[in-house]
C-alpha cells in the first residue's frame, strides 16, 4: 500500500520508515448503527497524515478510539511495534498519543503555566509548587512555539488561535509520538492559520507524526503528504498528496453508495413561495439569492461550513440578516422569531434531530402534536380522542414504525424519529418545508423511505428546499440544486442534467460562473 | 444484585417510590401497634400536607427544568400576613397572603425569563432576600392569631377527615389533572425536556415558566396559611429548610432535577414516604438526629436504585 515516497514541496517522506502507529480492522458499533467498519490507518513518524470524510464518515470516532476515549470492539492499535490499548485519555496520553480536540478543554480562570501543567505540576518538599521551576519549563515550549504570550497570562483573556497554541503545549509536556488536530482551523481567522501550520511543521520535522482531520482541501494540500479518506464508517483509501488532486480526493470522499433515483420526482411548479433577494449575514454567507415554487423540490448542496444551515437559520428567524430580503408568497417579510416563522408557515426539520427537533422524554405522539397544542384543545384542555386522531393520521401517512403512540421517541430508530419530526410540522400545515440534513445518521434503507417521502411532499403542494452534503441525495431527490462554496452560491444547475464534475467544481470554489440566466428564470 | 428491573416489571407500571412507600407501611406496621391506625394516618396526612402543597407547584417547576427555593421564605411571609392582618377581617388577610406568594413567584419567574439567569441563582437570592423581608416586618416577633375561626380550621375535620388533609388530596387531584390533560402541562414537559425544540415549535417557553413560577408561589402561601392554622401563630423562622425537604420529596417521587420528567403521582408518594419514615421512627423512638442521618441515607439509596432501574431500561427499540 505504501507507495514510493516521493517529494512535496521538500519535504520528503522515506516510505522505508515504518509507520509509528498502525491502527488495524478498527470496528466500533454504537447502539443501532455501525460508527466504523473494518478500518485500519497508520502514521509514521515525520509526516502529516491526513484524514478526510464528509460527517458521520467516523473520522471522530477513529480518532477516540486511537486516544483511549471510546473502546473498539475489533481490531488493534500497534504503537512502535508493540500491541496497546487504551482505557482512558490520560493512559493514551502517557504513550505520547494526544488529540486536540475542536473545542477546546482549557480552565479559562488559570494562567497558561497552570493549564499546560495542568494535572502535573512540578512539586518541591514538602508538597508545593515549584512556581520557578513552572515558569521555566513553561518559557522553554512557548519559545518553541514562537508563542506572543507569557507563562502569567490568564487563558480566559487570550484568542482562540492562542488558546489553541496553550493546548498545543500541554501536548509537548508529554513528548509526544503523535498529535491528532481535530479540525484545528475551524474557529481561526486567515491570519491565524500560518502560525498554526509552522508549529504543526515544526512538529513534524521533530519526527512527531501528525493526524490532520480537515474539511478544508487548501489546507489539506498544504500540510499533508498522505490523505486517507473514510466513507460512512469505512476505509476508502489512501493516497500520496503530491499524486493527486482535489477532484480526486473529492470523489473518493463523497463517492456513490446509493443507486441515483431520479424518478418520481415532482413536474408541476407554480408560483414561488419563497424568493431571497442578496440575503447576507456578515461574515457567514453573503448575496443569496434563490427561490423555491410550490410543489417542487430544491437542494442546497456544499460541504460543511459554506453557509448553507445558516441561510435556512435566517429564514426560520434564529438569526438578523445584515442585507437583503426575504420574501414569502411575493410579500417582502421580516420573520422575528420561531415562534413568527410557524404562524408564517415555514418549518425547519433541523440537522440535528436529537438536540433540535425532538423532545426524547415524550411519547410520538406528544411530539407530533407540539406544535398544535391549540387546536386540539378547548380552554387549554387537550381532546386525547383529536390527539390521537392527529397522531394516527400521520403515523399512517409517514408510515412511522413504533409498537404504539406511547412509545418514547428516543427509543426509536434514527428514521423513524425523523418521521415524526417531519410529521410534527406537517401538523402546522406549512407551505415552505426546509429539511437540513434529513437522513443524516439513517440507515440506507430508511433514507430511500425518506427521499420518497419528500418527493410525495411536494407532489401534494408544499415548496421543500433540501439542505445536504450528500450527492446522491441532493441529485436523487431535488428539481434544481444550488451550489455553495464558503458562504456564496457559486452555480445553479438543473438536477437531471448535471454532472458530478461540475457538482464537485462548484462546491469546491472552482467553478467559473458561467454567463446567462438562471435556471429559474429561464423557466427550466 | 437483586435484578432490580425484574421487581419493577412484576409490578409493571407502579412507582418505584410507592413500591418503597408500600415496603415501609409493612415494616413499621410490624415494629410498632401504634403505627397502623386510621388516627396514626390522619396524623401523616396532615403533617406531609404542608410540605405536599409546596411539592406541588415545585413538581411543575421541575418538570419544567427549574427550581424554587425561596418557597420557605415565601410560606413565612404568608403566614405572618396571615395572621398579623386578622385586625382587617379574615378575608383580607388571606388575600393578602396569597397575592404575596403569587406576585413572589411572578417575581422569580420573569427574572429567569428575562434575563436568563439560573433559576437556582435567582431563586437563591430571593430565598436570602424573602427571609430578610419576613424579619423586617415581623421585627423578629411571632404573632398570634386572633382569629379564633383560623386556629379552628387547622382542627376541623370533614367526614372525619382533617380539613388540611382534605385540602391537599383535592390539590394533588387537580395539579395531576393539569398537568396530564392541559396544554399548559405538556408543554411544561416539552419544555424541560428540550428547551431549544420547545422553542423552534413555535411554544412560548418564557410563558410557562412563569405560569409556573406562579403556581409554586401560590401553594408556598397556601401551606403557610395551613401551617399557621395548625398552629394557631407565625414565626419568623417558619418555613426553615422546608425548600429542601420539598425538593427531597418531589426527586423521590421521580422527577429528574434536569427536567422533562416527573408526575403528581409520584411526589404525592414521596412526600407520604417522607412523613411514614419520620412518624414510623418517631413511634419506634428513634432519636431525631439519628432520623436525619436515616432520611439522608434513604434519599441517595432511593435514587442509585432509580438510576439503576432507568439506564436499564433505556435501550432501543427496533421495530
Amino acid at each position: 500500500m505504501t507507495a514510493p515516497a516521493t517529494n512535496n514541496n521538500q519535504r520528503s517522506v522515506d516510505a522505508s520508515i515504518k509507520p509509528v502507529l498502525r491502527l488495524e480492522g478498527i470496528t466500533k458499533r454504537f447502539p443501532g448503527v455501525v460508527a466504523l467498519n473494518n478500518v485500519s490507518f497508520d502514521v509514521r513518524a515525520g509526516e502529516v497524515h491526513a484524514l478526510l470524510g464528509e460527517n458521520g464518515a467516523g473520522k471522530s470516532t477513529l480518532m477516540k478510539c486511537l486516544a483511549g476515549k471510546h473502546q473498539a470492539e475489533e481490531g488493534s492499535i500497534v504503537l512502535e511495534g508493540q500491541k496497546v490499548s487504551f482505557s482512558d485519555p490520560m493512559e493514551a496520553k502517557q504513550h505520547g498519543i494526544v488529540l486536540i480536540h475542536q473545542e477546546l478543554s482549557l480552565v479559562s480562570d488559570l494562567t497558561v503555566a497552570e493549564n499546560i501543567f495542568l494535572g502535573s505540576l512540578p512539586l518541591k518538599w514538602p508538597n508545593r509548587v515549584d512556581w520557578k521551576k513552572l515558569r521555566s519549563d513553561t518559557d522553554k515550549i512557548l519559545s518553541r512555539l514562537q508563542c506572543t504570550f507569557r507563562a502569567d497570562d490568564l487563558v480566559g483573556d487570550l484568542s482562540i488561535a492562542k488558546k489553541q497554541m496553550v493546548e498545543i503545549a500541554r501536548a509537548l509536556v508529554f513528548t509526544p509520538k503523535i498529535v491528532v488536530f481535530d479540525e484545528p482551523t475551524a474557529s481561526l481567522t486567515d491570519h491565524e492559520k500560518p502560525v498554526l501550520f509552522n508549529v504543526i511543521n515544526s512538529l513534524r520535522e521533530h519526527g512527531v507524526g501528525i493526524v490532520y482531520i480537515s474539511h478544508r482541501m487548501d489546507e489539506i494540500f498544504a500540510l499533508s503528504q498522505r490523505i486517507t479518506v473514510l466513507r460512512d464508517g469505512e476505509y476508502n483509501g489512501t493516497v500520496d498528496t503530491a499524486q493527486t488532486n482535489e477532484d480526486e480526493v473529492t470523489k473518493l470522499m463523497i463517492g456513490r453508495s446509493l443507486e441515483l433515483d431520479h424518478s418520481s420526482k415532482p413536474t408541476e411548479f407554480k408560483e414561488n413561495v419563497l424568493e431571497v433577494r442578496n440575503l447576507s449575514v456578515e461574515g457567514v454567507f453573503k448575496d443569496i439569492s434563490f427561490n423555491v415554487r410550490n410543489g417542487e423540490i430544491v437542494g442546497m448542496y456544499g460541504l460543511v461550513g459554506a453557509g448553507r444551515s445558516e441561510i435556512a437559520e435566517t429564514i426560520f428567524g434564529l438569526r438578523r440578516p445584515s442585507a437583503g430580503e426575504i420574501l414569502l408568497e411575493g410579500e417582502s417579510v421580516t420573520v422575528k422569531s420561531p415562534h413568527d416563522a410557524v404562524a408564517r408557515g415555514i418549518a425547519l426539520v433541523p440537522e440535528s434531530r436529537k438536540e433540535q427537533g425532538l423532545v426524547l422524554g415524550l411519547n410520538c405522539r406528544d411530539n407530533i402534536t407540539l406544535s398544535t397544542l391549540g387546536s386540539v384543545s378547548s380552554l387549554g384542555v387537550m381532546s386525547p380522542k383529536k390527539e390521537l386522531e392527529i397522531y394516527e393520521k400521520y403515523q399512517r401517512e409517514l408510515k412511522i414504525k413504533t409498537p404504539g403512540w406511547a412509545q418514547k421517541v428516543g427509543n426509536l430508530s434514527g428514521g423513524n424519529q425523523q418521521k415524526i419530526v417531519i410529521g410534527k410540522w406537517l401538523t402546522t400545515h406549512p407551505k415552505l418545508l426546509i429539511l437540513d440534513e434529513p437522513t443524516r445518521g439513517i440507515d440506507v434503507g430508511s433514507k430511500a423511505e425518506i427521499h420518497a417521502l419528500i418527493k410525495d411532499l411536494a407532489k401534494s403542494g408544499y415548496a421543500v428546499l433540501v439542505i445536504s452534503s450528500e450527492m446522491p441525495e441532493v441529485l436523487g431527490v431535488s428539481n434544481r440544486v444550488i451550489a455553495m462554496y464558503s458562504g456564496q452560491i457559486t452555480a445553479e444547475f438543473n438536477a437531471d442534467t448535471v454532472t458530478e464534475d461540475e457538482l464537485v467544481q462548484a462546491i469546491t470554489g472552482q467553478h467559473k460562473p458561467a454567463s446567462g440566466t438562471p435556471l429559474h428564470a429561464a423557466g427550466v | 444484585m437483586v435484578n432490580v428491573k425484574n421487581i419493577s416489571k412484576v409490578f409493571g407500571g407502579i412507582q418505584p417510590i410507592w413500591l418503597f412507600v408500600i415496603a415501609i407501611t409493612v415494616f413499621f406496621s410490624f415494629m410498632s401497634e401504634y403505627f397502623l391506625t386510621t388516627g396514626n394516618f390522619m396524623n401523616i396526612l396532615v403533617q406531609t400536607s404542608t410540605i405536599g402543597l409546596i411539592a406541588l407547584g415545585m413538581t411543575y417547576v421541575m418538570i419544567n427544568g427549574n427550581i424554587d427555593l425561596s418557597v420557605g421564605a415565601i410560606l413565612a411571609l404568608s403566614a405572618a400576613l396571615a395572621v398579623d392582618l386578622q385586625s382587617y377581617g379574615l378575608p383580607v388577610a388571606l388575600f393578602a397572603a396569597i397575592s404575596a406568594g403569587i406576585l413572589l413567584g411572578a417575581l422569580n419567574g420573569l427574572i429567569v425569563w428575562k434575563t436568563g439567569v439560573n433559576s437556582f441563582i435567582v431563586t437563591l437570592g430571593a430565598m436570602i432576600g424573602i427571609r430578610g423581608l419576613v424579619f423586617i416586618y415581623t421585627k423578629e416577633q411571632s404573632f398570634y392569631a386572633s382569629d379564633f375561626a383560623f386556629s379552628d380550621f387547622g382542627i376541623s375535620t370533614i367526614a372525619s377527615i382533617p380539613t388540611l388533609g382534605v385540602i391537599f388530596l383535592v390539590c394533588c387531584l387537580i395539579m395531576h389533572l393539569v398537568l396530564t390533560k392541559t396544554g399548559h402541562g405538556r408543554n411544561t414537559f416539552a419544555v424541560g425536556g428540550n428547551r431549544e425544540a420547545a422553542a423552534d415549535a413555535g411554544i412560548r417557553v418564557g410563558r410557562h415558566m412563569l405560569i409556573n413560577f406562579m403556581i409554586v408561589g401560590f401553594f408556598a402561601a397556601l401551606a403557610g396559611i395551613t401551617l399557621a392554622t395548625q398552629m394557631g401563630a407565625a414565626t419568623p423562622n417558619l418555613g426553615r429548610d422546608y425548600e429542601l425537604w420539598t425538593i427531597t420529596a418531589v426527586v423521590l417521587g421521580g422527577t429528574k432535577l434536569a427536567g422533562g420528567f416527573g408526575s403528581i403521582t409520584g411526589t404525592l408518594g414521596g412526600v407520604l414516604a417522607i412523613g411514614i419514615l419520620r412518624n414510623g421512627m418517631n413511634l419506634m423512638q428513634v432519636p431525631a438526629f439519628y432520623v436525619l442521618v436515616i432520611l439522608g441515607a434513604i434519599l441517595i439509596a432511593v435514587l442509585i436504585i432509580d438510576q439503576k432501574v432507568n439506564r436499564k431500561s433505556g435501550q432501543e427499540v427496533n421495530v
